[in-house]
Parts: structure tokens; C-alpha cells; sequence
């Protein structure tokens, strides 16, 4: 199954992180993720919430907002994506991943690529 | 209903007893989709009733049942009824290919695979109970939600979605290893423990009682797919240990009976027995955890009545162990009242009083109603009044209600 890894921080805790550790924790961690094969990528990192602009867009116009989508004390950082067989899977590559240990890691399967045929669409060719 | 009808019906109803949980492993561990499982198995268990009336009961109606319900499972994802891509629809068509060639009578058993699935870490905690009780012994929503006292729509609503999550999220079908199966098995234990927790506390409902055997069968069943655990073997003795005293525990009215008044000869004691052979076999053979001592804890009491004097320090010092291991406030609060007859009432009261600023013991019934009693013994007659009020209004049975009441009645004082 795919997974979208999504990298949530705690912004006070990152910064008070080793960075020169931490770096090299990511460099490793990539490194491991991307000998693990097809699939697996490494993602990007975000630039801090407080750069975040978020839009809206309701029936009398759009709402352009200062500021992340929630205020809360942990943001979305990055993300990674990976190929595994199950959800226990995935729950290794969250607790290797080095923001594991300043925030949480959201385990998110990605939807199938594309949508079902609706099975009700289907009967005329049967 | 013919008589060609009727035995079938038998048979039908039978081999679902005996293997709908086995079954149901089998067909859901193979797609991952748990409620699309139920629905090819129900599917199947109806062409049983049409035609096992007609054609006579299969020699093996299990595997009958399991061929028919493969065949609906693959039909469905032919339909792209499920969402599966034609890759897993090749991976069954060739995996019953496979299976018809060999023996068709033996089914392997993922039941024990099913029950982590069930209990996962990425499962909401309060559904793990209900959904190993509806996968593994076909308990219907509206007899789960009777025992979770939960309104049986809503039930039904939530484990649908939990079936739903087992899917979407990838919760795979596969005992842990051996790194994490200790913590992991803790979780199915939890579950279990927490079905036969709830008749134990709802003495009074129908479902309760039929949930404790349930509850006991699951247990037996993971003690017999997990032998090396001690732990299995100390939750069985634990609910055993119980479940022998179980008949006690009310006088003829339906009175509530505390444990140091029930009459021993109406004890089950070959349940007992049973209880303690389990339990010592637990302690031979690992490290003793949770329910080895909560079971040991339950043996001095039983033993401690049947030979007319409990070994307090004993009970205590297994508490003691408990207590390190769970850091529980309600471990703590067991200890505490049963200190009370080595050190006291009054060293006991200060045990238990010291639990006060305990946000979780406000409304905790057992606290208040120890409260009550230590207070009462030692003299303190407005507090136990106070005490006692509180945890009645805190008791969820009747029964349990009404010994307080009368313990409020008999304090001096009362009713002035």
C-alpha cells in the first residue's frame, strides 16, 4: 500500500534540536529510504507556519488569511511517501523517521489513482 | 419446516457455532476487507439453507461453506463490488485454482491474526472488544450493543467504520513478532478482559452473562493458539478464578453478597480447580505479568475462604506488585483496603484518603464506596455518610445500590 507520511512539528521542540545531529539523522534516514526501493521518496520540507498563507473561497468571494489552516502548537513540516505492504510497515518508517521525535507522524494511505467506475454505469455493457 | 429442512437448519447453525470465526479469518485475511468476508460467508450460509435441504448436509460443511464463500468473494471483486485491483482479483483466482487442487478440508486458522487485526494500536481502544466479538463468534450489532450498553445503531455504525478502517488504513492479518508481540497480545488480552469486565459488572442484563462465557471462550482460544504465553494463561485463570465465584455473588433475592458473606458451597469448584492449574502452569513458564498476579490476588481470596483464614500480607504484597507494574490509582485502592486488615481501618483510611486530589476517583464507585466503609469503621460517621451517598449514586447496579443503602441505613445516626 502507498502512504503519504506527513511530518507534523513542534516548532518550539525542533528549534531547540542539535541541528548539526539532526541533519545528519535526516541525511541517514533519506538515505535508508531511498535504498528501500520503487516507491519510496524522501518529499520536501516546508518552510515554518508562520510563512503559511491560507484561502478559502466562499460564495461572496475568497478569504485570504494570514497564517497556517489550524492554529495549533504542531504544523505540518513535510512529508515523505512510501510503498510497503501494511500499516505495521509504515509505522517503522514513522518511528525511523528523525521528526518522530519533535512531533508526530500522520500515516495517511493515498486514495486509489484513479476513481472506481460507478458499478450502477456499468450494467449497459454486461 | 420438513424434516430434510430442520436438519439442515441444524447443521447450518451448528457448523456457524463452530467455525464462523474460523471461517471469517480465513476469507477476510485473504482480501484484508472484513465486512465484504461477512457479506460472501452470510451469502454462503444462505445457499446452505437452500440447499442442503434438497441435496442433504455436505460430509464437511465447513469447507462447503468456505468454497461457496470464496467463489461470492471472488464474484464480487469480478463486479468491482470491493475496491481491489484486477491484480488481487488475479492473486484469488489463482490462489483458489490452488487451494482446489489441494485438501479442501483443512482450513488453516487465522483467527488468532484476525484478533490483532482487531486490536491493532491504529484501532480505536473501545472497539477492539466489539469488533473480536463480532469477527470471531458472529455476535450481531444489536447483542454487542446490549453488552456495551451503546444504542445498537450506533454500534452498528461504529463497527462498520472499524471494519472500514482495518481496510482503508492497511491494518495487516499477522501475529507480531516476537519484538513487539508481548505489548501487542497485551491490547487482545485488554479486549477480552474488557468484554467479560463489563457482564461482570452488568450482573443483571441478559447479554452479561452469555458475554463471560464468550469472553472465556475467547481466551481459552488464544491460550490454545499462543501456549508459550504466560500472560494468556493468566488472564484465563483470572476470569476462571472469577467465574467460579460468580454464583455467590447474589443471595436467592438477588441481593448483592460481598465476598467475605458468599456462601463457599455454591462456588464452582472444579472451575476453580481448573483456575489454579492454569495459573501455576503460567508462573512455570515466564515472566509474570498483570494478570498472573490479579489471578493470584483472586486465588488467596478463595483459598483464604475456603480454609477460613486469608494470607492478608500475601494479598498484600501481591498488590504491591501490581502497583509497580500498573502505576494504577485503582490497584492502589485495592491494596489500600485490603492493608485494612493487617495494619487497620485507620492506616487503611489514610491510604485511601491520600488518593483524594485522584481526578479519576471522582467518579469512580469502588473509591467512594472504600471510603465509606474505612470511614464507618473508624468511627467517622459524617464522613462515611457522605461517602456512602456519593457511591451510590455512582453504583450502575441495582443491586450493588441497594447493599449500600442498607449499610447507610445501619450507620448510627441515620435517618435523624
Amino acid at each position: 500500500m502507498r502512504y503519504m507520511m506527513l511530518i507534523h512539528h513542534d516548532e518550539e521542540a525542533l528549534a531547540a534540536a542539535p541541528r548539526k545531529e539532526l541533519y545528519a539523522d535526516y541525511a541517514a534516514f533519506n538515505e535508508a529510504l531511498a535504498k528501500a526501493g520503487k516507491g519510496m521518496s524522501a518529499g520536501e520540507r516546508l518552510q515554518p507556519a508562520s510563512a503559511a498563507t491560507t484561502v478559502r473561497q466562499h460564495a461572496d468571494g475568497a478569504e485570504v488569511l494570514d497564517g497556517p489552516y489550524a492554529d495549533t502548537r504542531e504544523q505540518l513540516a513535510g512529508y515523505f511517501l512510501i510503498d510497503v505492504a501494511d500499516l505495521d510497515e509504515a509505522i517503522a518508517w514513522a518511528r525511523r523517521c528523525p521528526s518522530s521525535r519533535y512531533g508526530a507522524i500522520e500515516i495517511r494511505p493515498l486514495a486509489d489513482a484513479y476513481p472506481r467506475p460507478d458499478p450502477r454505469l456499468r450494467k449497459a455493457d454486461d | 419446516m420438513t424434516e430434510a429442512a430442520a436438519t439442515a437448519a441444524r447443521a447450518a447453525e451448528r457448523a456457524a457455532r463452530e467455525s464462523y470465526g474460523r471461517l471469517l479469518a480465513f476469507l477476510a485475511a485473504r482480501t484484508r476487507d472484513v465486512a465484504g468476508a461477512e457479506d460472501a460467508l452470510a451469502e454462503a450460509f444462505a445457499a446452505a439453507l437452500a440447499s442442503w435441504p434438497v441435496d442433504g448436509v455436505p460430509d464437511n460443511p465447513s469447507a462447503w461453506l468456505l468454497t461457496v464463500a470464496r467463489r461470492r468473494q471472488t464474484d464480487h471483486l469480478r463486479r468491482g463490488r470491493t475496491r481491489r485491483s484486477a491484480l488481487d482479483h488475479l492473486r484469488l483466482v489463482a490462489e483458489e485454482l490452488e487451494a482446489a487442487a489441494s485438501d479442501p478440508v483443512a482450513i488453516p486458522d487465522r483467527r488468532l491474526a484476525l484478533m490483532f487485526a482487531c486490536a491493532h494500536p491504529g484501532m480505536p481502544g473501545d472497539m477492539r472488544a466489539p469488533l473480536i466479538l463480532q469477527t470471531i463468534l458472529g455476535l450481531t450489532a444489536v447483542e454487542i450493543a446490549a453488552a456495551f450498553l451503546i444504542p445498537p445503531a450506533t454500534m452498528s455504525q461504529r463497527l462498520v467504520r472499524a471494519k472500514a478502517r482495518i481496510r482503508d488504513a492497511g491494518i495487516p492479518f499477522r501475529i507480531p513478532d516476537r519484538s513487539e508481540l508481548a505489548s501487542r497480545l497485551d491490547a487482545v488480552l485488554g479486549a477480552i478482559y474488557a468484554a467479560y469486565s463489563r457482564s461482570w459488572n452488568e450482573i443483571g442484563t441478559a447479554g452479561a452473562s452469555s458475554l463471560a462465557l464468550e469472553a472465556i471462550w475467547l481466551s481459552r482460544l488464544v491460550v490454545s493458539l499462543l501456549p508459550k504465553e504466560p500472560e494468556a494463561k493468566g488472564l484465563l485463570a483470572l476470569m476462571l478464578h472469577a467465574e467460579a465465584r460468580k454464583p455467590a455473588r447474589r443471595d436467592p433475592s438477588g441481593a448483592f453478597v460481598p465476598l467475605d458473606r458468599q456462601d463457599t458451597a455454591l462456588w464452582n469448584l472444579p472451575l476453580f480447580e481448573e483456575a489454579e492449574a492454569i495459573l501455576r502452569e503460567a508462573n512455570a513458564s515466564g515472566p509474570t505479568g498483570r494478570y498472573q498476579i490479579e489471578a493470584a490476588i483472586q486465588s488467596a481470596h478463595t483459598i483464604g475462604r475456603l480454609a477460613g483464614e486469608t494470607n492478608w500480607q500475601a494479598i498484600v504484597a501481591l498488590y504491591d506488585h501490581l502497583a509497580a507494574i500498573t502505576g494504577s490509582p485503582v490497584v492502589i485502592l485495592n491494596r489500600a483496603v485490603a492493608l485494612a486488615n493487617i495494619a487497620g481501618p485507620a492506616a487503611a483510611l489514610k491510604a485511601v484518603a491520600a488518593m483524594r486530589d485522584d481526578t479519576r476517583m471522582k467518579s469512580y464507585q469502588p473509591y467512594w464506596a472504600a471510603l465509606a466503609h474505612l470511614n464507618a469503621e473508624t468511627g467517622h460517621i459524617a464522613e462515611a455518610h457522605e461517602a456512602m451517598t456519593i457511591a451510590i449514586g455512582l453504583s450502575s447496579d441495582p443491586a450493588v445500590a441497594q447493599y449500600l443503602r442498607n449499610r447507610l441505613d445501619a450507620l448510627p445516626g441515620s435517618g435523624c
